[in-house]
């Protein structure tokens, strides 16, 4: 037999429930304390997708399928590693993100930012990650957009990121931003991680990964709970 | 001891998820040869001031009918149900209202030597949540008072944790359960 252990969610990086620069949380956020749980076969399980049914083009944000065309904007590759915490690579895992459009406008009836919609672009993506925990896509870089949350309230430029890992307990969702965009410091939605944090959520410039005359080159690796295997004496 | 690489914050999945989280979107988690009682749960996502949530997802993680994960770690005795993988995804929709067409699970022989009564374990992620909830859905009619994780749960709010019978319909038992964000009877969210 073999006991498996995952490490606890870490919250001395983890943004709070509540965090009142940003509006919504203030009604959203539970307000009690979290019961503990040790983890048991319900949160150590989780959903596997490693099928046929995620193509190598859904990975190609850039392309819609059945049309002829092409996203415009800055096509940008963002690549790299999912990991846990002690660096094991989580292979075959899903990864989905969305974005906006150049424009800043994403494909979605809720969204009435006045600003044009690209027939080309969906801004959906998915893949699985390789042996080595690595994933790679071919997207545009999104743009900033107004929301209600202040005053003069734009968010900057980021990629939603959906992973599951090995258990239903290390799914993980986030934002990818991008190096030296003069909005971080302001945007409440960052800005609810703890400082030390924050760096972890800003993909770096690499000049490896930028291909010549075709797109520019982003890395961002994704950490998620350590899960640590022992043997179990058997009784 | 910090381990070497720090764990990746988490942010919002924001109003606009339905452009990404599409694939494996399910609330059909069934289909006629899966084996087992077939139930649908159905609830809404409620915010502190009791109005409903619209750009809310609930997902769900559940053994087959015969309480078997289908995940490397279950290494049985019950047998696997082909038929069912035990993933669901819904988002709510404009009255924040949710449902999973599914069938009830087993009990669960968590390993431990202890069994857990029939549940569902619950994720919930939404606009103005900067970190997704974990929760768990029994059923009524289950033995609960034995169930080692309901144990740990104050007993005058054990109920946020309970699906009710509504009706029968169609051959398939319907439960309600709710799911509230805030306030009296806030779900109790697990720290797992």
């Amino acid at each position: 037999m073999i006991r498996v252990e995952i490490a606890k969610r870490d919250w001395r990086i983890h943004p709070p429930y509540l965090h009142e620069p940003y509006a919504s949380t203030i009604r959203r956020a539970p307000r009690r304390a979290l019961v503990p749980l040790e983890p048991t076969l319900s949160e150590l399980t989780g959903p596997a997708f490693n099928d046929d049914s995620v193509r190598p083009e859904d990975a190609d944000l850039t392309r819609v399928p059945g049309a002829s065309g092409e996203a415009i904007g800055q096509r940008i590759y963002v690549t790299g590693r999912v990991l846990e915490e002690e660096g094991r690579p989580v292979a075959n895992t899903l990864v989905e993100v969305w974005q906006a459009n150049a424009a800043g406008r994403y494909f979605h009836k809720a969204d009435q930012h006045e600003a044009p919609l690209d027939p080309n672009f969906t801004g959906g993506g998915r893949c699985l990650t390789n042996e080595r925990g690595e994933y790679r896509f071919t997207s545009i870089h999104p743009g900033a957009y107004p929301w209600r949350n202040h005053h003069n309230a734009w968010r900057p430029s980021h990629i939603h990121f959906s992973l599951f890992g090995t258990s239903f307990i290390s799914r993980l969702v986030t934002q990818m931003y991008f190096p030296g965009d003069p909005l971080l410091p302001l945007d409440p939605v960052l800005g609810g991680v703890p400082e030390e944090g924050r760096p972890l959520l800003i993909a770096r410039y690499d000049h490896d990964v930028t291909e010549p005359g075709i797109a520019l080159g982003y890395r961002f690796d994704i950490v998620l709970r350590g899960r640590s295997q022992t043997p179990m004496e058997s009784r | 001891m910090t381990p070497p690489h720090r764990q990746t914050p988490s942010q919002t999945v924001g109003p606009f998820f339905g452009v990404g989280l599409t694939h494996a979107s399910q609330s059909v988690m069934v289909d006629e040869r899966t084996e087992g009682q077939r139930i649908r749960i159905e609830g809404t996502v409620v915010d502190g001031a009791g109005a409903t949530i619209e750009d809310a997802l609930v997902e769900v993680w559940q053994a087959n009918a015969h309480g078997r994960y289908r995940h490397d770690l279950d290494r049985g005795p019950a047998p696997i149900d082909p038929h069912f993988v035990g993933f669901g995804r819904c988002p709510t929709d404009a009255s924040g209202a949710f449902h999973f067409d599914t069938v009830k699970p087993g009990a669960i022989h968590a390993g431990d030597g202890r069994r857990h009564a029939p549940h569902l374990n619950v994720t919930v992620f939404a606009r103005g949540m900067l970190v997704h909830a974990f929760t768990r859905v029994y059923f009524e009619e289950d033995e609960l008072d034995a169930d080692p994780v309901l144990a740990q749960v104050d007993r005058d709010r054990r109920a946020t944790l309970v699906a009710r019978k509504s009706r029968s319909e169609a051959g398939r038992v319907v439960y309600r359960w709710d799911i509230r964000l805030q306030g009296d009877q806030e779900t109790v969210f697990f720290d797992a």
